[in-house]
């Protein structure tokens, strides 16, 4: 029991990740790039014509070639994937907040709200093109109604399930209904909230793609799904598929941006937003 | 003693919705100044008549006076079981809560809640947030925030069931300090015969099926009351007598 055990230097981990850390960003990155140089590979040994299936290298090329019309359409395709996203949001906290004060008012328009979730956006998107005027306002129409059911009903849950004995002691104090809500219903609310809109951030962006897929058809649009149609009909199939990663990669993005929103906002006190360090 | 009593039970009786008689037939007066503990086993309706008196709950027959007034009702702290804090919110703010709702300015209230931490022995603690506290210093903010308000009536509902020995030891040694004081009146629902006789003056033991009140007991030992108390025959003397009239309650609703 003599001497002390020499203790080895805490070694600094690389660029202050873990190894765990390198592990969650090493292993899909090194599966991505096989599959892409197996892709590019069984392209080039059966000499697959690029518009049957091009290579990823292709793909990329074309991506960098057609940049400016790609990102004049991708800008199109984010101000209404926003916009919907933004009014969704404002809508469904609105609407929630309603539900909460009123049960009559729940009980009389959730199953509304229900019928609007359930109906497929593809049947009922042609309907909305024709019968409103502005094809921005129609596409905004069909990805707001994507998008706005996951955090009507989140938020909802949200507000319904704040602590009973923290009720009680507003109650105890007479706290008026807008304390309540302001001060103990929202806060509570907030992480349902949140795990709403990061569902729907992506919807917004699928029911601004179908829209503009069905009113594509009518030639007056010039979003993300509108170059991945045109490219289709001129068997510009690389151009097509640059399109689609456009929209992969945006949608990532979106989920990324209102997950890093999330944490921001809960770190300090959520469950679902403490590091596993931090865990007690 | 003759100064009227801070609250006044007269046959309070509470029947649930479902037809389960919780408490039945309860005459109690409350003094001020007074620390009584509400004794007894799960289900003996404790629970249910500290939030009757709380005005979180009706009573379902009798009534609850206050001799001093419907300012009186309102003069009051309440200590839940779990600590029961806003996570999103930081000790101090957590403290201020009830100062803000009744429409005191956000300083003022900021540095009364301060003045509140400290005295729950939780300075340099004001910015943590819930999540970073022990369950003992949670359940500390809890206390501050019920006594922020300087209410004439505190009532705490089994608060320091959950926590483990030592910690309860050294809660219940600083209820004590804040109590001798400050002589607010407590009422303390609790299940453990050792708590209520190491802090109450008087045990009111309950029976279940329905609740009702078995024995009114005074523990007339001296305060401050330490350590030493715990050890003490005269300690050991009182648990008995307690234990015996829970027994005792327990025998007749078994019986």
């Amino acid at each position: 029991m003599s001497g002390q055990a020499k203790e080895a230097p805490p070694r600094r981990p690389p660029f202050g990740l873990s190894g765990e850390a390198w592990l969650r960003i090493l292993a899909p990155t090194i599966i991505g790039l096989l599959v892409l140089g197996g892709w590019e590979w069984v392209v080039r040994v059966h000499d697959i014509p690029p518009y049957v299936l091009p290579g990823p290298v292709l793909i990329a090329e074309t991506l960098v070639r057609d940049w400016t019309p790609l990102s004049a359409s991708l800008l199109v395709t984010l101000k209404i994937t926003a916009l919907a996203l933004l009014v969704a949001a404002s809508l469904g906290l609105l609407l929630a907040v309603l539900f909460a004060q009123s049960r009559v008012v729940e009980l009389s328009l959730f199953p509304y709200a229900v019928i609007l979730q359930v109906t497929p956006i593809v049947a009922i998107a042609p309907l909305i093109i024709i019968w409103v005027n502005d094809i921005t306002l129609s596409l905004l129409i069909c990805a707001w109604i994507v998008a706005f059911f996951p955090i009507l009903s989140n938020t909802t849950v949200g507000l319904n399930s704040t602590d009973h004995n923290l009720l009680d002691l507003f109650r105890l104090y007479r706290a008026s209904r807008w304390q309540v809500l302001w001060r103990l219903r929202l806060p509570s609310a907030m992480p349902y909230f949140l795990s709403g809109l990061r569902i729907s951030g992506g919807l917004a962006l699928i029911g601004a793609i179908v829209a503009e897929f069905v009113a594509g058809t009518g030639g007056s649009a010039s979003g993300l799904a509108y170059r991945i149609l045109e490219a289709g009909y001129q068997l510009q199939i690389p151009r097509m598929f640059a399109a689609l990663v456009l929209v992969s990669v945006t949608g990532i993005a979106i989920f990324l941006a209102l997950s890093l929103v999330s944490h921001l906002l809960l770190r300090r006190w959520h469950e679902s937003a403490m590091g596993h360090g931090e865990r007690r | 003693m003759s100064a009227a009593p801070l609250v006044s039970l007269r046959a309070v009786a509470k029947r649930y919705a479902t037809g389960t008689l919780a408490v039945r037939g309860v005459d109690l007066d409350i003094d001020a100044g007074d620390f009584v503990a509400l004794l007894g086993p799960s289900g003996c309706g404790k629970s249910t008549l500290l939030r009757m008196v709380a005005g979180l709950a009706a009573p379902t027959g009798g009534s609850i006076l206050w001799p001093g007034g419907a300012a009186a009702a309102k003069d009051i702290g309440f200590v839940f079981q779990e600590p029961t804090l806003m996570p999103w919110a930081t000790a101090l703010a957590n403290v201020a809560l009830p100062l803000e709702l009744a429409g005191m300015g956000r300083a003022e209230a900021a540095e009364r809640a301060a003045a509140m931490l400290a005295r729950v022995e939780l300075k340099g603690f004001e910015a943590a947030y819930p999540r970073a506290l022990s369950g003992g210093m949670r359940m500390r903010v809890s206390i501050a925030r019920a006594l922020v308000t300087r209410p004439r009536l505190l009532m705490m509902d089994e608060p320091f069931a959950a926590l483990d020995e030592i910690t309860r030891f050294r809660l219940n040694n600083d209820l004590l300090r804040l109590w001798e004081a400050e002589r607010f009146t407590v009422l303390f629902v609790t299940h453990s015969v050792f708590e209520s006789v190491y802090l109450a003056r008087r045990i009111v033991v309950m029976a279940a099926r329905p609740g009702r009140i078995e024995a009114d007991l005074p523990i007339d030992a001296a305060y401050p009351r330490g350590e030493d108390f715990r050890t003490s025959a005269a300690y050991a003397a009182h648990c008995r007598g307690v234990s015996q009239a829970l027994g005792h309650a327990m025998a007749v609703h078994a019986g």
